[in-house]
């Protein structure tokens, strides 16, 4: 299959080991990774801030890149959550009907990295990774695509790990983006029980389908000297015997 | 004019009455503790049934039905009161409402009425309507009555002293209903209350109530509540007052059987509420001979004209969004500024006062989506929050002049719109990334950003901005 990776400007920019990771992992499994360099920022943190009229154009930039792609894969739960449920609402904003028709053409091959395995029916990815780790179901994965325990699944078929559950795993982590800047207070709030959960699991590595959330979550273990640091899920599926 | 009265402050700023309830130990303990027993009670009675998700859809489709024909059963309910013997009054706000209210007590003579719990005279800030014209409201709900003799503000829904523990309820008890000694049980608690009420049920003539639903086919009104104190005020009384939001109607009485089964299981996380009383106009010989219903829009037609926010009108107010939130689990019901605190409440409030009023609360949310999974008739809180953000940033953009687009979070968004807009000036940003970044950056570590970034510091560091960016590991790559 011919997989249009949408690398998200988030990843791209501070966390490229992710995307990395993303186009090994695709290509072990027998497809062709293809980068469109023209791609910027799917207009999440315009639109989730309302900065809606400012998305518009980012909106038509995403449909005009990608319209014609197989299939188009992100290693994001929040960006693939916002293409799906509020492009939508955005062409209807700028009272684009054709775009809102090119929007739902598009939408259904647009998939996150977990769903764009299970499509393929994988589960064991062929992965080896020795290291005890816990996994946080950030919200989007959980109540936005519902990706259920799909990513569980897909870890606890990696060999050599030891997956630990982590208590209250389905509170949100307090990134919310914007709203750990705006609402810092509350935020870190909620981030403390999110961090005193982790560290309950004595996990070494934190992962999550969302590299924000883990800016979040890992930011403060870096700040606590915890001895936990974050791995985007495609980061542990990615890593072999030969390759780690 | 809008109707401010939902506000219990001007211009509430939850990012700034947030750190105080933060800082409160005893506050969080409380909150804590009351709202992670109340979501474990829900969850439990709601997986119970099989059928739940049909329920939920049922709720939203009625809601949906009835708002959609609003103005045909507005006026099917008016004929239908009046047919049972009762008055139905119109109020287009909260003045017109309290007028209302104030001149029915006034022409029945009495000084003191006695109150159901309810949100909507909360709404309009009846009580204090009330006493301006000489007339003092009792309030009977347990929690109610606690927020009274205290003299402070609800800050929940449906469990308005959630925010105070035993102890500190029996200190309040002690000094306001003059008990000389009294222990912190619960029982002893509801015993020293209901001595102080008992005597007012029986001899306070006039009742004032709200209602959860209104069936418009028979004009039957009805109210759930748990402790029976609303039954007292519902049946004793000689005059019973009910002032009922205009979107708290269904169609029929069947209909009823579905939020019947959504609601206490959603709200208390019981089966089954032990009071649903429902009565309709006047019988004679049994129970109170005149009854008044008010009618009250106070914004909730503007709420209809919208699209997108007009499902905020399905809400039953039964306070799950806010046992599941988060945010609200910290802070409390304080921090919003309104009657409706938490999830709905920051839907809800900024479309009845307007959102130029309340600003700050669209974004009192990390867009978790827990409220919507639990909302009993599936209003999509998250994306009303977007919806309203929305609103926020429009109406700010088009009032506000060039203040307004020269504050720092409007520049910085103009500016990230325009980089993202071609890859020419996102790749030069990223490199003035790289580059730039230089003087924050120790030991490939930032730990500290200046002015709005500050927040994000406080607590967290910030990896360095990588040398390479996954663009130029592709290019290195495919060349």
């Amino acid at each position: 299959m011919q997989v249009a990776l949408f690398i998200t400007c988030f990843n791209d920019t501070l966390f490229p080991q992710v995307g990395m990771a993303t186009v090994r992992l695709i290509e072990r499994l027998g497809h062709t990774v293809q980068f469109r360099s023209a791609q910027t920022c799917c207009g999440q943190m315009h639109v989730n801030t309302g900065y809606q009229r400012e998305a518009v154009p980012l909106v038509r930039r995403f449909v005009q890149i990608f319209h014609d792609a197989e299939v188009v894969v992100a290693p994001s739960a929040s960006c693939i959550g916002l293409i799906r449920d509020y492009y939508g609402h955005i062409a209807a904003l700028a009272d684009d009907t054709a775009l809102a028709r090119e929007i739902a053409i598009l939408q259904p091959r647009v998939l996150e990295l977990t769903e764009f395995l299970t499509r393929m029916g994988v589960t064991d990815v062929g992965a080896y990774f020795p290291h005890r780790v816990t996994y946080h179901p950030t919200c989007h994965s959980l109540r936005v695509l519902r990706l259920g325990d799909a990513p569980l699944r897909l870890l606890h078929a990696v060999r050599g790990i030891e997956v630990v559950a982590l208590p209250d795993a389905e509170q949100c982590c307090g990134f919310g983006g914007t709203f750990a800047v705006k609402n810092a207070d509350t935020s870190m709030a909620m981030l403390g029980d999110k961090l005193r959960a982790v560290r309950d699991t004595r996990a070494e590595v934190v992962v999550a389908a969302d590299t924000s959330c883990l800016m979040q979550i890992g930011g403060a273990l870096q700040r606590q000297r915890a001895g936990v640091r974050t791995m985007h899920l495609a980061e542990v599926l990615a890593h072999t015997e030969d390759r780690q | 004019m809008k109707p401010q009265s939902v506000l219990i402050e001007l211009q509430p700023k939850f990012e700034r009455n947030a750190p105080a309830a933060l800082a409160n130990t005893q506050l969080r303990r409380n909150m804590g503790k009351a709202t992670q027993t109340i979501r474990a009670k829900r969850a439990a009675v709601v997986d119970e049934m099989p059928d739940w998700e049909q329920l939920r859809t049922a709720g939203r489709q009625i809601k949906e039905h009835t708002l959609y024909h609003l103005d045909t059963y507005l006026l099917q309910l008016e004929a239908a009161v009046q047919r049972a013997g009762g008055h139905v009054h119109w109020a287009a706000d909260a003045a017109a409402a309290n007028a209302i209210v104030t001149g029915l007590v006034q022409a029945h003579g009495a000084r003191e009425v006695i109150k159901v719990k309810s949100l909507t005279t909360d709404e309009i800030k009846l009580n204090a309507a009330l006493a301006e014209a000489g007339i003092s409201a009792i309030e009977t709900d347990l929690a109610e009555l606690i927020i009274q003799l205290a003299g402070e503000h609800s800050s929940h829904i449906l469990v308005p002293a959630i925010h105070k523990n035993r102890a500190e309820i029996r200190e309040l008890f002690m000094r306001t209903l003059g008990i000389a000694e009294i222990s912190d049980e619960p029982t002893a608690l509801a015993a020293a209350a209901r001595s102080y009420l008992r005597a007012k049920f029986l001899s306070v003539p006039v009742a004032i109530s709200g209602g959860n639903f209104a069936v418009a086919a028979t004009g039957a009104i009805c109210v759930v509540e748990s402790e029976g104190n609303g039954r007292m005020c519902l049946t004793l009384p000689e005059v019973l007052i009910s002032v009922v939001g205009i979107e708290k109607l269904v169609p029929t009485w069947q209909d009823l059987e579905v939020f019947l089964q959504l609601l206490p299981r959603s709200s208390t996380g019981e089966r089954m509420n032990p009071y649903t009383s429902i009565w309709t106009g006047v019988t004679p010989g049994d129970g109170p001979q005149a009854f008044h219903l008010v009618l009250l829009d106070n914004g909730r037609t503007n709420v209809l004209a919208d699209e997108i926010g007009r499902q905020t009108l399905h809400c039953i107010r039964c306070s799950a969004c806010l046992n599941i939130c988060p945010v609200y689990e910290r802070t409390g019901g304080h921090a919003y500024g309104s009657v409706y605190p938490g999830p709905i409440g920051a839907i809800l409030t900024p479309q009845l006062v307007g959102v130029e009023h309340a600003r700050s609360l669209p974004y009192a949310s990390s867009l978790c989506g827990a409220c919507y999974d639990v909302c009993p008739v599936q209003i999509n809180i998250p994306e009303v929050l977007i919806h309203m953000r929305g609103e926020v940033v429009r109406q700010h953009q088009d009032t506000g002049g060039l203040a307004a687009a020269l504050e720092p979070e409007a520049l910085a968004m103009q500016l990230l719109s325009q980089v993202f807009g071609s890859q020419a000036t996102y790749e030069m940003a990223q490199r003035l990334a790289q580059l730039g970044q230089g003087p924050l950056v120790r030991d490939g570590t930032i730990s500290w950003l200046p002015g709005l970034l500050g927040g994000w510091t406080a607590m967290r560091d910030l990896s360095a901005v990588p040398q390479q960016t996954f663009r130029q590991w592709w290019r290195e790559r495919d060349a």
